[in-house]
């Protein structure tokens, strides 16, 4: 190890941290090589934004008076769960608005942020200690006692990219497939994803410190289908879908720049999140993972024709294929999509880096690492 | 006679029998025109649609269009526009890769760029944009 995590606190303390973006690392080894870099740079930022469906607040309201049992919770005509307590709910930001199909949770979330007032129905059986069955008011961020979002499976690391060999138009989670290999559409922020740059969670766990939503937040768990034990290529990268991390925070505390509400049409309603990760160097084969770049990152083209949960692969592509705005399948270029933002994940990792040198972020030490060696069980369906 | 240079798009819809009549032909020959093919939807039992973008002196295009409703085609002019709402759009390019007429790229800053001139109204990506960052216009 060259530098512990408390060092480089030391250092951003002092103002002596040096932090480059994952791109401006990725420059400085093609020049200077993976051993002076990992000498003179002590963090590495990263970024990603894109749709993370799995996402969510959980919102205290605070008690009426008399006091009710919130069991049906609507916000927006969108349903939240509500049997956590008496008025405590969780928001799903998948969830549809009965009167809108194309506005969701995600979409109440991005108003609740913009400041906006959201119309909350809530109601309950009536208790000796809850008497008041229903009601219909406004409500706003500032009012509510606490907003905290938790998503349970967010930053996945690396995603399948995703065409369509059929004859008719799909709509999914991954945009519109064209038909006949009409396109092909990916998620992932390739170098600058969090997962690629650390991954062998060697510096994220439980417990990280991170850039969420625009605030502070924290790695809270191993996301659900963390699939760590999938096979690493000779750059120590899985090919397709492996680790995810859940993550908490203070919804009050994001900026709206970076939690927006999606609808994708035929598919239903996302939320686009925005999150950064610093990564300590903390010795020289950090400094190599840091240093990789599009074209060492790879990912499998996967045929959503065929709806399955196990999807024939199309072939195996880099990212830097994929950014070119065409990849080639069976000799013909087809055009890419993206349905993550490389602006903004660059601008996370800039800003990121950014909030380190003001002494506004420092790093935090795992608590507990990530699992190494899960996998994704499927359900099979049975009858009695 | 008015000199001035004029650009107009234009759909035009004829029945299946017109579907052979070279109308291109006589637009740039006869009057004079530029023509632009944007789209064209030609089947023979159907009706035809084409959408053009004709550019040339005002006179001859008036006549240009005189002469194609002299042969029972209908011409629409086509000054709807699609407006790009910067504020909502958060420079993914989902949009990128169903736009065949290239009208959307992503820039050297990874950022979304709309090249207006370019785009033939065919409305994909008014759909599937996630944000609903593109509006058509009237
Ligand atoms: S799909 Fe929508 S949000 Fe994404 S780049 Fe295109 S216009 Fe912007
Ligand atoms: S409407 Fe949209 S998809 Fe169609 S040509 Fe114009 S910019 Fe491209």
């Amino acid at each position: 190890m060259i530098r512990t995590i408390e060092e480089i606190n030391e250092k951003i303390s002092k103002d002596e941290v040096v932090v480059l973006t994952a791109k401006e690392a990725y420059d400085l080894v093609k020049e200077e090589g993976v051993k002076k870099a990992a000498s003179q740079v002590d963090i590495v930022t990263t970024g990603t934004f894109g749709a993370m469906c799995s996402s969510g607040v959980f919102l205290n309201f605070g008690h009426t008076e008399p006091p009710l049992k919130m069991e049906t919770v609507k916000l927006n005509s969108v349903s939240a769960y509500g049997y956590i307590a008496a008025v405590d709910a969780y928001l799903g930001a998948t969830a549809r608005s009965s009167e809108n199909p194309e506005y969701g949770g995600a979409h109440v979330i991005e108003d609740l942020l913009s400041g906006k007032r959201i119309r909350l129905e809530a109601s309950g059986t009536g208790t000796d200690c809850y008497p008041k069955k229903d009601l219909d008011t406004k409500i706003t961020l500032d009012q509510i006692n606490e907003a905290i979002m938790f998503n349970p499976r967010n930053c996945y690391q690396n995603y399948a990219a995703a065409t369509n060999s059929s004859d008719t138009r799909l709509y999914t989670y991954m945009g519109a497939l064209l038909p006949k290999y009409g396109n092909v559409n990916y998620a992932t922020c390739g170098m600058w994803s969090p997962l690629l740059k650390d991954p062998e969670y060697r510096t994220i766990g439980i417990g990280t410190r991170i850039f969420f939503g625009g605030s502070i937040g924290y790695v809270a768990w191993h996301g659900t289908q963390h699939n760590s034990s999938k096979p690493r290529d000779e750059n120590n990268l899985p090919i397709g879908p492996a680790g995810t991390l859940a993550l908490i925070g203070n919804l009050k505390a994001m900026n709206k720049r970076y939690v927006r509400g999606a609808y994708f049409e035929g598919y239903g309603v996302s939320l686009m999140m925005g999150v950064g990760i610093p990564i300590p160097v903390i010795d020289e084969d950090m400094m190599q993972q840091l240093s990789l770049g599009n074209e060492d990152i790879k990912t499998v083209i996967v045929d959503y024709s065929v709806a399955s949960r196990s999807r024939p692969i199309v072939r195996e592509v880099s990212y830097q294929e994929l950014r070119s705005g065409f990849v080639e399948i069976h000799g013909r270029k087809v055009p890419t999509g993206s349905t993550s933002s490389w602006a903004l994940a660059r601008e996370i990792a800039t800003v990121l880096k950014q909030m380190i040198l003001e002494k506004r972020f420092f790093l935090s030490e795992p608590v507990e690492p990530l699992p190494k060696d899960r996998i994704v069980k499927p359900l099979e369906v049975r009858r009695r | 006679m008015s000199t001035e240079i004029v650009k107009k798009k234009l759909i035009l819809s004829f029945s299946p029998e017109l579907a052979e009549l070279p109308i291109t032909y006589h637009l740039v020959k006869d009057f004079d025109l530029v023509v632009n093919i944007l789209r064209a939807q030609i089947s023979p039992e159907k009706e035809g649609r084409l959408m053009l973008e004709i550019e040339g002196e005002k006179g001859k295009l008036e006549r240009g269009i005189s002469y194609l409703q002299s042969n029972k085609i209908r011409v629409d002019s086509l000054e709807k526009e699609l407006f790009h709402d910067k504020d909502l759009c958060v420079n993914c390019g989902l949009c990128v890769g169903v736009c065949a007429s290239r009208a959307l790229v992503l820039d050297e800053n990874d950022e979304l760029k709309f090249i207006k001139e370019k785009c033939v109204m065919c409305g994909i990506c008014v759909k599937i944009c996630p944000r609903r960052a593109f509006k058509i216009e009237l």
